[in-house]
């Protein structure tokens, strides 16, 4: 298997670096990429959508379609993990270990383990991990929210920095997941549950799909924003502008939850007791 | 000689991106653990990802952020095209790396979901419990 393998990866390489011969020099100004729908963008863009951002633009206006259905195939990879790993029976729960907060002396609770006891001075501990690490911890705790601020900075300051809904997004979801980490999966279900999260997915996909039908009752194309502007105010362009940010909005939020929902479930085994 | 020397220095980018993409795929061709196909499927993407970066370099041009200063001096100004890199493989790749990490998830789970089953991850041990059946 190997040395077939190797031959047919050797001769597509071999084919490929034949063929990059005839390609256009790095950084060339004149190479065909740079000639049909780039320029036009580059030049029109801000004058016609209000961010000086082009790749925003692009992202949100001039190839809207596009990223609505990129985001929905997010949101789709998030349902399948979801499917695939979910179940609710608790059949390896054998028992429970919890730890005193003050003393540190654990328990091992190995009855009634249907409804587990909820007590103020325990906290449970998972069965292979552990973390306990007090640096880790408040040095996670003073992180995090600002990982979160700097987060939510992405997604509005789109328009006129490197930045936007996908970034912003993901940069928002590694917070709540650094959070699983450095404690545990139920902290952090504590901050986002499951319900929380399951439901901002599709508001995310919602927001942006919501957008493009309110064009179309505006009497416009699907998600053409200059149609919003009797509903936002102020001209076209604004609104343009302004349709952009609630998509990237939306983008932001499913992105998110799709995120946590996949890292809540591969780490958990679908089982969302205990995380790595 | 420098004929020679100028078509490296102009396509030795390309070399490198081919180069990791056969890496990405012999992994996912010729190794037996389904972790390592994922980790090549993943080079594969990273490959394909700089590839499309490095198309929308241009020569002394700058990220494509038009130059805008507060009012309306900044925004009459004619935008130089030939000044700004070309933003449209930035935005394609800017989804693409979105949806690898969504592929990387579903893949996982898969895995997750094989090795509950077979209790192994390693491909033909797998086929040979199918087999047994």
């Amino acid at each position: 298997m190997k040395i077939p393998a190797l031959m047919v990866v050797l001769l597509t390489g071999g084919l490929l670096i034949y063929a990059a011969g005839d390609f256009p020099q790095w950084a060339d100004p004149s190479a065909p990429a740079h000639q049909h729908v780039s320029p036009y963008y580059l030049e029109n863009g801000a004058a016609q959508t209000g961010a000086p951002n082009i790749v925003t633009a692009v992202l949100a206006d001039y190839r809207g379609y596009d990223t609505m259905f990129e985001t929905a195939v997010i949101f789709s990879a998030g349902v399948v993990c979801f499917l695939l790993l979910r179940v609710s029976q608790r059949e390896d729960r054998r028992e429970l270990t919890y730890r005193h907060r003050i003393v540190g002396m654990t328990i091992r609770v190995t009855a009634g383990l249907d409804s587990p006891p909820v007590l103020e001075e325990f906290e449970r501990l998972d069965r292979h991990w552990t973390p306990q690490d007090l640096i880790i911890r408040n040095g996670c705790r003073l992180l995090i929210p600002f990982i979160q601020l700097f987060a939510l900075y992405v997604i509005a300051h789109g328009h006129h920095s490197p930045g936007g809904g996908f970034q912003g997004g993901v940069i928002l979801g590694a917070s709540f997941i650094l959070l699983a980490i450095s404690f545990d999966l139920r902290t952090a279900l504590e901050r986002m549950q499951e319900k929380v999260h399951g439901i901002l997915g599709p508001v995310g996909v919602l927001i942006y799909a919501g957008t493009g039908a309110l064009c179309l009752l505006l009497g416009s194309n699907f998600l053409d924003y200059g149609a919003l502007a009797p509903l936002i105010g102020g001209d076209k362009v604004m609104a343009r502008s302004h349709g952009i940010l609630i998509v990237e909005i939306g983008v932001g939020i499913g992105v998110m939850a799709t995120m946590i929902w996949i890292y809540n479930n591969v780490s958990s085994r679908g089982r969302y007791e205990e995380g790595l | 000689m420098s004929d020679l020397i100028s078509g490296i220095t102009a396509h030795y980018n390309y070399w490198i991106y081919v180069i990791l993409m056969m890496i990405g795929l012999y992994a996912m061709i010729a190794k037996n653990n389904l972790v390592k196909k994922i980790i090549g499927m993943n080079v594969f993407q990273t490959a394909i990802i700089l590839f499309y970066v490095s198309i929308g370099a241009k020569k002394g041009a700058t990220i494509p952020i038009i130059h805008h200063g507060h009012g309306d001096a900044g925004a009459s100004s004619i935008v130089q095209a030939m000044d700004y890199i070309n933003p449209l493989p930035h935005v394609l790749m800017l989804t693409a790396i979105v949806v690898s990490v969504s592929t990387l998830g579903v893949a996982l789970a898969l895995g997750i979901r094989l090795y509950d089953r077979y209790e192994t991850l390693e491909e033909d041990e797998i086929l040979a419990r199918l087999r047994e059946k």
